[in-house]
């Protein structure tokens, strides 16, 4: 059975991560509410005719992918699949508000397509004249790992040899404005936001879009081999460490193996407390990292994720801004991700050297 | 050839039957279901035919049970109805007992809801509880929640190809070992979104569609949901399971041409149908007959017809037709629905009729099967194509 590498990484977020080495530059806003992306500039990679009438997430899908495949020095893949929760949600709105406010008269079609979930993977396929398999996942805030698993089936069975796998969402205003209406965003009275240690409920919010080329062999430019992911719909609080365990074990590791835990803290203290329990218990002694502190809750945001666990592995460095406990050890070459939203949607994701 | 995927169970809701057995009573008797809109105020009643699922919201509220607190959207309700049906019809009591995952599709997920609504939700408290069954995965964990399935649960959205694609996943996952038993399939209820958007696209017939006709006008909209039960050729033995036939093949590939229009030689196409082909085993001269997607707009059936020409070359083309001028075009459910479709043709010995069709296309030779036919069927092919260049294959064969 072939392994899977990442050999190629490419950050879009509210960092600046677009040409930087690993979050030297990175800043902790403790203040917002919702994070908007520090973007590149889009005329390096997209013609600007065409990107004037482009959703945000297409733009970005298409900057963090060409990034991801410079990273490997690879110019096409075998198939691209995506993932995103809302796609290209301001088109969505748009299209919605043409049809609302002047009685589904005076349309254009622009919107509408671009509100299609699987346009960011289409357009990217359209820019390669890639004519592979091409995907794309909706589903929460497991839509990216369910990309991940994908791209690794079809590379242990030996059906394609490099994968563009990617994680995009982008914010929208109304969306964003019903989200604090439901509850879910955090009340801007309660800043400063500390993510370890709130008491309130919501989460700050955020949009990015990560790419990794996945291949089956080893390179120069190689970060780290998915080992596994693991997908569960539903978990209660009290059976994830038991999860957590097994996931482990079914791949030869115990707790004590890992070098580093990255876990989804979103300052929502009435779902935290899925990844507070177990930093308590089984990874009191392991290292431990958070990251939506930087890029916002998003569906896609454990893209982030992995690619702060791919950057940690190959340059063999944690960032303090990323640290949640001061375990260190010296080598980082087995991670785990945990990442769920609202407590469903359940991804663990095993990476080593 | 090899053995496909066991398919053990099926349910379906459709503008022509809320059963398996509804629906193949339609195909049969011709009874297609195009008509004006019903359940949705749009300045476009008049002009456009759709195929509508003719229960009400809380007609289907009331079939599944639901407290009058749920925020169900109409894709979830319609969804869960078809889902639990396949369940039913697969014989699963302990839904967890095996590794069992939940492989769904939609295009609009909670639209239905969210147009409704949108304005209102400031004002009205009681709406807010809707915001979330917006996006497309809401879908997938509300008929998780109702099948009671704890375990890999998730949404394919490639358009108009989506419930192929779930199909596909699932069976890879079979493959791979990764699961026992998987739900798979698609729903997409019709919203105002879509009928604008395709209206916006000019695709929209004012007509009844007429697949693969030189003077199709272009599709209409319908609402559906299918899914299909597969499973492990292990639990089959072990639990002695009726098979129903089995999914022997599938393929997808991109067009990369155009966001929402085919290449004008089917590239996509003819690359899907031929993985599906390797993936399978088999050779096109073992098809006995074709499911087109045939959505009856001029870009389509052009594109789709060249395709299945390059991939049967200088040998005889298999009886094919399309089952939208029956259903219309259900969107992210086509797949499911068609597939369910494919199963009954293998079932039961039968081709099922083009409605609608009278003129062949000027552009080459090929005329669909236009009336009910008996005979043997072994392995049915399936076509299923969405925008973004999305082009699915799946091939179903006789257990």
């Amino acid at each position: 059975m072939k392994k899977t590498y990442i050999n190629g990484v490419g950050c879009i977020s509210a960092q600046k991560t677009f040409d930087t080495i690993f979050l030297e530059e990175a800043v902790e806003n403790n203040t917002e509410t919702v994070l908007s992306v520090n973007a590149p500039v889009y005329k390096d990679y997209i013609a600007p005719a065409a990107a004037r009438r482009m959703a945000k997430g297409i733009k970005n899908g298409i900057v963090a992918s060409a990034l991801a495949l410079k990273d490997a020095n690879s110019e096409n893949v075998d198939a691209i699949i995506t993932g995103t929760g809302l796609g290209c949600i301001e088109d969505s709105e748009k299209f919605l508000k043409n049809i609302l406010d002047n009685n589904e008269e005076f349309l254009t079609p622009t919107s509408f397509i671009q509100s299609t979930h699987n346009t960011v993977g289409a357009q990217i396929a359209l820019n390669l004249k890639c004519k592979g398999y091409n995907f794309t996942y909706v589903n929460g805030a497991v839509s990216f790992e369910s990309a991940l698993l994908d791209a690794k089936m079809q590379i242990e069975n030996d059906e394609v040899n490099s994968v563009l796998a990617g994680g995009i969402d982008e914010n929208g205003d109304y969306t964003i404005s019903l989200f604090k209406l439901a509850g879910r965003v955090k009340n801007e009275l309660e800043q400063p936001f500390n993510f370890l240690t709130s008491t309130t409920t919501g989460a700050v919010h955020g949009e990015g879009a990560v790419f990794f080329v996945l291949e089956n062999e080893k390179k120069d430019t190689t970060y780290a081999q998915i080992v596994d992911v693991e997908i569960k719909n539903n978990l209660e609080e009290n059976e994830i460490e038991g999860e957590i365990t097994a996931f482990l074990k079914t791949n030869n590791l115990q707790v004590s193996d890992l070098d580093a835990v990255i876990l989804g803290y979103n300052s929502d203290a009435k779902f935290d407390s899925y990844y507070k329990n177990t930093a308590e218990n089984i990874f009191a002694q392991t290292p431990q990292l958070y990251y939506k502190h930087l890029c916002g809750e998003y569906d896609t945001a454990s893209a982030f994720a992995l690619w702060t666990a791919s950057k940690i592995i190959k340059t063999q460095e944690v960032p303090e801004i990323l640290k949640a406990n001061s375990v260190i050890r010296p080598a980082y070459n087995t991670i785990l991700l945990y990442n769920q939203l609202s407590g469903k949607n359940h991804s663990f994701t095993l990476l080593s050297k | 050839m090899k053995k496909g995927v066991a398919i053990t169970g099926m349910g379906i809701i459709s503008s022509i039957g809320n059963s398996v057995e509804e629906n193949f009573d339609s195909l049969l008797n011709e009874k297609l279901a195009i008509t004006r809109i019903e359940h949705i105020t749009t300045v476009h009643a008049d002009i456009i035919k759709v195929g509508e699922i003719k229960k009400t919201n809380s007609e289907l509220v009331d079939d599944l049970k639901l407290t009058a607190e749920n925020n169900f959207s109409r894709t979830a309700m319609i969804g869960a109805y078809a889902a639990k049906q396949a369940v039913k019809n697969a014989g699963i009591t302990s839904i967890n007992e095996y590794r069992t995952g939940l492989i769904s599709a939609t295009s609009v997920g909670g639209m239905d809801m969210t147009e409704k609504h949108y304005y209102d939700y400031f004002t009205n408290p009681e709406l807010v509880k809707y915001i979330s069954c917006h996006d497309g995965g809401d879908v997938a964990d509300k008929i998780a929640e109702e099948l009671g399935i704890k375990g890999l649960v998730t949404t394919i959205s490639t358009a108009c190809s989506s419930a192929a694609n779930s199909i596909m996943l699932g069976a890879r996952l079979i493959k791979s070992g990764k699961l026992d038993r998987v739900i798979v399939g698609g729903t997409d209820a019709l919203a105002k979104f879509t009928i604008n958007g395709f209206k916006t696209l000019m695709i929209l017939s004012d007509d009844y569609n007429k697949p693969f006709d030189n003077n199709r006008k272009g599709l209409n909209l319908g609402e559906a949901a299918a899914y299909l039960v597969l499973e492990s050729d292990e639990v089959v033995e072990k639990q002695n399971k009726k098979v129903l036939a089995r999914v022997s093949g599938y393929g997808n590939a991109n067009d990369a041409f155009h966001q929402t229009a085919s290449s004008e030689n089917g590239d996509g196409a003819y690359l899907a149908m031929k993985k599906a082909f390797e993936v399978s085993g088999l050779k096109p001269s073992d098809i006995d007959y074709i499911n087109v997607h045939g959505t009856a707009t001029p870009n389509n059936d052009l594109s789709e017809g060249r395709a299945i020409l390059r991939i049967y070359e200088d040998e005889k083309v298999p009886d094919f037709s399309s089952t939208k001028p029956f259903t219309g075009h259900t969107l992210a459910a086509a797949a499911a629905i068609e597939a369910v479709y494919s199963v009954l043709a293998i079932q039961n010995g039968v081709v099922y009729p083009n409605l609608n069709f009278e003129t062949p296309m000027e552009e080459f030779d090929l005329k669909p099967h236009t009336s009910l036919k008996n005979k043997n069927i072994e392995h049915v092919l399936s076509n299923s194509f969405g925008f973004g260049g999305n082009c699915s294959t799946l091939i179903f064969s006789k257990s």
